[in-house]
């Protein structure tokens, strides 16, 4: 089973309060030399069958029209080839 | 023949009932629509209620945007259909692209509640008609990502086209762009707003009775439109 993975960021022009609510608090937990924080959304689909070029387009029309809201966010698409499902979690390059 | 102003429900719309009671208030009569039906039951208006649809999921509006109503909405408020997005409702008309731009969590991250005055910029649309340019009005605000951001042409473009609605008064209650709290499409006919008119229709409940002309200028564009 393969798996495509959609990122949603917020665009670098759009004020990510989150983000910056995060990144305050994270001197007072002693990580200090963070300077910005940008907090975004990770969409993991398990594709049945091969991964070819029209299931990436349709991957990209979902995100496009639905995952994301294209005013605000920007998005990315990539496939993770034959990775267990927990492997990504737990900080292995994708 | 009275008027007939329709309000959908979708899972987790909040403030239907009190959309429903203020058609009735100021005149209207009120007709309850499911989101699951495609069908408006030929009502001359919609209002898209406040509240949080679909738990907020993804984002404000954007699964509401897909529900089975919301496909004859969006046809019909093309062809010219009077509809008002509050809160929420406001949310899913932008996710629609009904209107243009987003809205996005408050800047300081709190969610507001509180009484908020506001100008009336544009007194021309199918939902505004009753108030005067730049009238000042008071309705409760209630919201915990209500800051509007586009832009900035399309800022520049809604400010030359009049097609700002609303402007918060007294301090910017959440960041929203150039002070917006509503906007209209071209047509004037669909217009979405972060405060609650429809919580401002009775003394016995509300700080004033400022948002009954919402409603009461729906009433007047339909029976003119006969």
């Amino acid at each position: 089973m393969a798996r495509v993975v959609v990122d949603v960021m917020l665009k670098p022009e759009i004020l990510d309060p989150q983000g910056q609510a995060v990144q305050r608090a994270l001197p007072r937990l002693g990580f200090t030399g963070i300077s910005d924080v940008r907090q975004g959304k990770r969409f993991e689909l398990d594709v049945e069958g091969p991964v070819d070029d029209a299931v990436l387009a349709r991957v990209r029309e979902m995100a496009e029209t639905f995952l994301a809201n294209t005013v605000i966010e920007d998005f990315t698409v990539r496939v993770e080839d034959g990775t267990p499902a927990g492997d990504a979690r737990n900080g292995a390059p994708a | 023949m009275t008027t007939r102003i329709g309000v959908v429900t979708f899972p987790g719309s909040l403030d239907d009932t009190d959309a429903l009671r203020a058609v009735r208030v100021a005149g209207g009569e009120p007709v309850a629509l499911w989101h699951r039906e495609t069908s408006l039951r030929q009502v001359d208006a919609v209002v898209l209620p406040g509240g949080f649809s679909y738990g907020d999921y993804l984002r404000c509006g954007a699964i509401a945007r897909f529900s089975p109503v919301m496909e004859t909405v969006v046809e019909q408020a093309r062809a010219g259909l009077p509809v008002l997005g509050i809160c929420n409702g406001f949310q899913v008309l932008c996710e629609s692209h009904l209107l243009p731009g987003a809205l996005t969590r408050n800047d300081h991250l709190h969610f507001v509640c509180r009484d908020q005055r506001l100008a009336v910029a544009n007194a021309g649309t199918a939902w505004t008609r009753d108030y005067t340019e730049g009238q000042e009005i008071t309705v409760p605000l209630k919201n915990g990502e209500g800051g509007y951001v586009a832009d900035e042409r399309t800022l520049d473009m809604l400010e030359a086209e009049g097609r700002v609605v609303l402007r918060y008064l007294g301090g910017n209650p959440n960041g929203s762009r150039r002070d917006i709290a509503g906007i209209t499409n071209e047509a004037g006919n669909v217009v979405g707003l972060m405060p609650h008119p429809e919580h401002a229709v009775e003394t016995l409940t509300g700080p004033t009775t400022d948002g009954l002309g919402f409603f009461t200028s729906a009433l007047k564009t339909l029976v003119d439109a006969r």
